[in-house]
């Protein structure tokens, strides 16, 4: 049984669909990846995942349970995280501060998850006092992905994650967030960085105006003459 | 010259009325800030709810007195404080319920929330005069001073006296146990920081399971404990009428805009900014200049900058100004 599935998606934010029968999933501890071209659709397809938008057809199942009609906020009792894009971190408020707000649901001991994510960005332990909006760029999307992970999700849902980080910055995020699905968290992204992203995903899917063009693992795609003349560059 | 005699002076007519005032309208300012952070409108109503907090206070007061009781050298009026923060608190929340609930589910945008508030600032300034009436209520008893001006003189042998009302006393220290544990409340607490939360980034906090309506709630419940505070400290300060409370409106909205919207430690940088700078234009400065310049400068004239009737005047044009040049205020609110 597949972990995650969102099958058959069509929806969109007004009277036009967006996302035209598309399916995504991710299975236990494994990266999928969403790639395709600018207006593709990808980050309304994670949206609809995480109930963000109201789908017109399709449903979405984790772990068999049919969640399609859930809020945002009940997903996210159901152990799903997700990190948007933008506004993903309280910039006014310290670190540590964040990362209790993202734990704002859990009513027991939360000192040992801070203390894992404390080990996986060792930086964030050293600024926890600092207001969050005075960090650099990766250094938010740390403390936003910190933040996710202390409801003690099953599937972490992040929507270009390396957005406007320097190259450095994104292959250690990307070290992390391997890191992240070995300990057994479901991993769904959406990424700008077609070959970096595909390079560390289990599964990867190519959409183009909100349908699934090519569904593969993330090797196949990237071998994919196809694929890579189309979205790679070459 | 006389150094001494012009600071005496100075301090009694200047720095303690002042102090006082600018406590009273930073609690007021507080309460406007917090509902602009959290509720993101302007509430044209808090000067009401202040009256209506005082008018309740002043009611339960005169209760106490029929009844014999008092509060020793302090206002009786403290002793009633608790049940006039807890009218204003059902009187708001039920406001809520029935009027800004409705709007905030059409996620009306806030120029419309305002006039809302407009409308609702009308209701409670008729409720309050409908009850207690228009005119002035003196409700300030027990000691009228911790230093008289004689006692001040007698004591250090000046010329000048230096007052301090019991009044003037009790708004400074219960303004800084207020703020003290308001600042307590949400830096340290959960809920406190779930209400910072859900003004720094409302999506975001929804995402983390912070409940949008408790939060509301416990909102309305701090600035009507905040507006009721102010409300009676000013009413003990002064006197009681409510047209002043509707006019203390420009003033607390001038300091919550010059500290920076949704910033609390701007309104009460802005309540102090906006008082001394009321007292400092309508005062007639010629007794202190008398004392702190040589004899031949010494000016013939009032100096005053304005007659105490414009004050209001100065308010508006710290606002104007602040609008104009630096639109988030000192301490970077929303603009």
């Amino acid at each position: 049984m597949t972990f995650l599935i969102a099958e058959n998606m069509t929806g969109g934010y007004g009277a036009a669909d967006i996302l035209h029968d598309c399916t995504l999933a991710v299975e236990k501890g494994q990266i999928a990846v969403i790639v395709g071209p600018n207006g593709a659709g990808k980050s309304t397809a994670m949206k609809a995942v995480f109930g963000m938008l109201s789908l017109r057809g399709g449903r979405v199942l984790l772990e068999g349970e049919d969640i399609t009609t859930l809020s945002p906020q009940a997903r996210v009792a159901k152990g799903m995280a997700c990190v948007t894009q933008t506004h993903n971190i309280f910039t006014s408020m310290s670190v540590e501060e964040n990362l209790e707000m993202g734990a704002f649901l859990r009513r027991d001991d939360i000192s040992a998850t801070m203390e894992q994510v404390y080990n996986l960005f060792p930086i964030l332990r050293d600024k926890r006092h600092q207001p969050a909006g005075e960090l650099s760029g990766g250094q938010r999307q740390q403390v936003a992905v910190g933040r996710a992970l202390m409801t003690q999700p099953k599937v972490l849902m992040l929507d270009e994650p390396t957005a406007g980080v320097s190259p450095i910055v994104m292959d250690e995020l990307f070290d992390r967030i391997i890191e992240v699905a070995r300990a057994g968290i479901s991993i769904l992204m959406v990424e700008q960085n077609a070959r970096q992203a595909l390079e560390i995903a289990d599964m990867g899917y190519v959409l183009v105006q909100g349908a699934n063009r090519f569904t593969d693992t993330g090797a196949a795609l990237l071998a994919d003459p196809e694929v890579r003349r189309s979205f790679l560059g070459g | 010259m006389d150094l001494v005699n012009a600071l005496v002076v100075f301090a009694n007519f200047v720095l303690i009325p002042a102090t006082a005032y600018g406590a009273q309208l930073a609690l007021g300012a507080l309460g406007v800030t917090l509902i602009y952070g959290i509720l993101r409108f302007s509430n044209f109503a808090h000067g009401d709810t202040m009256a209506f907090g005082t008018m309740v206070t002043i009611l339960c007061t005169w209760g106490l007195q029929a009844l014999g009781v008092s509060f020793g050298p302090l206002p009786t009026a403290l002793l009633a404080l608790p049940i006039g923060i807890a009218a204003t608190a059902a009187l708001v929340l039920g406001t809520d319920r029935i009027v800004y609930r409705f709007y905030r589910r059409q996620k009306a945008q806030p120029t419309i929330l305002v006039i809302v508030s407009l409308g609702v600032m009308f209701v409670m300034n008729g409720i309050v005069r409908l009850i207690i009436g228009v005119n002035d209520q003196n409700f300030s008893d027990g000691e009228r001073f911790v230093i008289t001006a004689r006692e001040f003189k007698a004591a250090t042998g000046l010329a000048e006296g230096l007052a301090i009302k019991t009044t003037q006393a009790v708004t400074v220290v219960a303004a800084i146990v207020v703020v003290a544990a308001l600042f307590w409340f949400l830096q340290r607490t959960r809920t406190g920081k779930s209400m910072r939360a859900f003004s720094d980034n409302e999506d975001l906090a929804l995402l983390s399971g912070i409940n949008p309506d408790r939060v509301v709630q416990i909102t309305w419940i701090l600035a009507a404990a905040l507006a009721a505070i102010a409300g009676v400290l000013y009413g003990l300060d002064k006197s009681f009428k409510p047209f002043t409370y509707f006019q203390l409106l420009l003033p607390i909205f001038a300091a919550a805009i010059v500290g920076g919207l949704g910033s609390p430690l701007g309104a009460i940088a802005g309540g102090f900014i906006i008082a001394f700078s009321e007292v400092f234009v309508t005062y007639a400065w010629k007794k202190v200049l008398g004392y702190a310049l040589p004899d031949a400068w010494a000016p013939e004239t009032l100096v005053q900058l304005l007659s105490t009737d414009y004050k209001f005047a100065v308010s508006f044009t710290i606002l104007i100004v602040v609008l104009l040049f630096m639109p988030t205020g000192l301490f970077r609110g929303k603009s």
